[in-house]
């Protein structure tokens, strides 16, 4: 019940995060993007686990762990990048370049 | 069989090895203590020379057919190819280790006096054992491969004792190139042993010789090829045409290793190969016959330069590639025990002038260096007159000299004569034989001469050394005279060895040989001449030889040369033969050159530079970093590109799941 349009709802929500961190430039933003697709696969997993067993729900708090943990160490990064560099646009941000 | 002496035949060659060992310690670490080296040095060759003796006592006791195989380890087991480290004992070997280690005894002894001064006198002892060492391991080697490593060791003997000095470039390079030219040859010899392990399936001498009639069509193209490749190693080791250049130049090293490597020992060793393979080359006419023929001519071609080189030393390097030439000649006819025979005999007279020519050398040496001249010592035209200063060393090089020229009874005359009889015989029946018995004649008669002219210009006549010089002069040594009054003897009575029957004696020599030639014999012809003309061949050989002594004493001038830096320069014929038919010129010419230019034009500049430098090297490196451009392109540094990639990989690669 309601499988589908959970479904559908999180598919819409972690394309917007694609597209979010693929046309955005704020690493700030970037990285809510990157957050949004965490979410959108919580999101299918609690939907899922309706049907295929409490495992979802349980990887789902595994999920926001490791979310947790990454929004520290990825906030810290971008600190790091803001105050070395003086600015969060990425388009600024090229050291790997060939 | 009791424990017998020949089963202990490895102690004959471990002994000189041990000496090298030991005198190679004392050369890196105490130079200075000549007395151990002396001891060490002659000590291990005597005892060689006595365990010899018992070996070869013990193994003639035991009368035995077929050789005595000693197999010591297993050294390369190759799939069928199965080499062991083995040492053979049979009669001609038996020759051969009591040659080597009898007169390499003698002229170690000589060695103590004649280098005594020389500050590397442990070094030169080091070597000469390790010559002796490798010396015995060819000869007694009972397979192709063990006897090569004794082959390729006394060639690096060899180059080493001819560098001795190496401190003068001249003496270097002499060593270089005798070690280049023989490199040659060895390539022969290689070639030969891998198409007689592809015939017969072994290298062993046993069962090689006894399945080559089986294998080998006789007169076929495969054993001429053998024999042919085979007679290239000989003709490299042994100083024949075409590659006998180095041998002269090997002069350059001290004189009692000319008389042991360049003439008793090491040179004789293609003779002793050719006697060796005696089946293979009794079932190829053709090889049996370059053999021979090359012989023949090397000895007369060697002969004529003998005639006009000035260096005493010289002359005696060209009269050896001559008498090397007949020792050819006779296996080369199937005479092998008359080969053998004239390679014993020359080890006795050759030694004995090689020696002869040191006590000279040494002589004139110490006259110059006293009174801080700096003339050639070695040149003859500084010489005249010595037999009054050096009464001893004339009388035992004029022994030689007779036997050499081959002066009955002497042993030279006995040797030479059975080989040219044995040529003269096969002529009989095939007419170019006997265009080598002529050429084997001619060479003769020249060498009579040149012998006659070393010994007239060398010590008589008058002197032409110095006045101040002249006091300086004297007799060696007892310690070098000694082994010179051995080698005496052994030449005035070499000839017992082998007396023909002709004059009632009995060919000792070639009974003994039997067993080793056998084989062989039963494949070729056998042509009896009548005792009328072998009585007439003898007279011609005594004829020629005394027409080439009297010609030298009638037509030779003494008392008109005059010294080395006052001489005229040579001209006509003699210049020729002065400057030795411009062989080496010609080979610089022919070869050398060519082939200096090939590797610098072509392998060089274009093959190493061009090709393998340009294109290959740096142009793998310039390609991979076009490439390399080209990728680095894909590398914006904007994240977002590459997340913008890898989106439409994940993309790409769920969709080609889900289809």
């Amino acid at each position: 019940m309601l499988l589908g349009p959970a479904l559908g709802v999180s598919a819409a929500l972690f394309t917007l995060g694609v597209f979010g961190v693929l046309l955005r430039r704020n690493a700030i933003v970037i990285f809510m993007c990157v957050e949004l697709m965490l979410n959108a696969v919580n999101l299918t997993f609690v939907a899922l686990a309706q049907q295929l067993g409490v495992a979802g729900q349980l990887f789902v708090l595994f999920v926001m762990a490791v979310a947790a943990a990454e929004a520290a160490v990825g906030l810290a990064i971008i600190l790091a990048i803001f105050r070395h560099r003086g600015t969060v646009d990425l388009q600024n941000i090229n050291l790997l370049k060939g | 069989m009791p424990i017998s002496a020949p089963g202990a035949l490895w102690v004959v060659p471990a002994l000189p090895l041990l000496g090298f060992l030991v005198n190679g310690a004392l050369a890196l670490w105490r130079p200075t203590a000549k007395t151990a080296v002396s001891v060490v040095g002659v000590g291990v060759l005597v005892l060689a020379c006595a365990a010899a003796v018992v070996a070869v006592a013990g193994f003639a006791g035991l009368h035995p057919a077929a050789p005595l195989v000693l197999r010591y380890w297993e050294w390369m087991p190759v799939g069928d190819l199965r080499i062991d480290f083995a040492l053979q004992l049979d009669q001609l070997s038996a020759v051969m280790v009591l040659v080597v280690t009898g007169v390499g005894a003698l002229i170690h002894v000589f060695s103590v006096g004649y280098m005594h001064e020389d500050a590397g006198y442990a070094r030169y002892f080091a070597y000469l054992n390790l010559f002796v060492f490798f010396m015995l391991v060819l000869v007694l080697g009972a397979s192709f491969p063990v006897m090569f490593v004794g082959w390729e060791g006394v060639g690096l003997c060899s180059y080493l004792l001819i560098g001795y000095w190496f401190n003068e470039q001249i003496n270097a390079d002499a060593g270089k190139k005798a070690f280049i030219v023989n490199r040659i040859g060895d390539v022969g010899f290689l070639i030969a042993m891998f198409l007689i392990f592809r015939a017969t399936g072994s290298l062993d001498f046993g069962p090689v010789f006894a399945r080559a009639a089986a294998v080998f069509t006789p007169a076929g193209a495969t054993v001429t090829a053998v024999t042919l490749f085979l007679f290239l190693g000989c003709t490299g080791k042994s100083a024949q045409i075409p590659l006998f250049t180095w041998l002269p130049d090997a002069m350059q090293g001290p004189t009692p290793v000319s008389a042991l490597i360049h003439a008793a020992t090491m040179v004789t060793a293609g003779v002793y190969l050719v006697a060796r393979c005696n089946v293979l080359f009794a079932l190829s006419p053709l090889g049996s016959a370059t053999v021979a023929g090359v012989g023949a001519l090397t000895a007369l071609f060697a002969a004529t330069i003998a005639l006009k080189q000035w260096d005493l030393k010289r002359v005696l390097a060209y009269s050896t590639i001559s008498q090397l030439g007949y020792m050819f000649l006779g296996v080369g006819t199937g005479a092998y025990a008359a080969g053998i025979f004239h390679l014993v005999t020359h080890a006795f007279f050759k030694a004995l002038l090689f020696l002869g020519s040191g006590s000279v050398i040494h002589a004139m040496h110490d006259a110059y260096h006293l009174t801080h001249a700096h003339d050639d010592a070695q040149d003859m035209r500084n010489m005249g007159g010595l037999r009054r200063y050096l009464p001893w060393t004339a009388t035992l090089m004029w022994i030689a000299t007779l036997a050499i020229a081959g002066i009955p009874p002497l042993s030279g005359f006995f040797s030479k004569d059975e080989i040219l009889g044995a040529a003269f015989a096969l002529g009989t029946a095939e007419p170019v034989w006997l265009v080598y018995w002529a050429m084997g004649m001619a060479a003769a008669l020249l060498t009579a001469f040149y012998m006659t002219r070393l010994m007239l210009y060398t010590f008589h006549g008058p002197n032409r050394t110095g006045e101040r010089e002249r006091a300086h002069l004297h007799e060696a040594p007892w310690v070098m005279t000694g082994p010179l009054v051995v080698l005496g003897a052994l030449s005035l009575a070499g000839g017992v060895l082998n007396l023909p029957e002709l004059v009632g004696g009995k060919p000792w020599l070639e009974h003994w040989l039997e067993p080793v030639t056998a084989l062989a014999d039963r494949m070729r012809p056998v042509v009896e001449l009548s005792p009328v003309v072998e009585w007439t061949l003898v007279g011609g050989a005594v004829l020629v030889a005394a027409l080439g002594m009297v010609g030298a004493v009638r037509l030779l001038r003494p008392e008109a040369l005059v010294a080395a830096r006052l001489a005229p320069p040579e001209t006509g014929l003699g210049r020729l033969l002065w400057k030795k038919w411009y062989v080496d010129e010609i080979y610089d010419a022919v070869i050398v050159r060519p082939v200096q230019w090939l590797t610098r034009e072509v392998l060089w500049k274009t093959i190493d530079v061009r090709l393998v430098d340009g294109l290959l090297v740096n142009g793998s490196a310039t390609t991979s970093r076009a490439l390399g451009w080209l990728g680095s392109r894909l590398q914006t540094g904007q994240v977002g590109f590459y997340v913008a990639l890898f989106v439409v990989g994940v993309l790409v690669v769920v969709g080609a799941a889900l289809h």
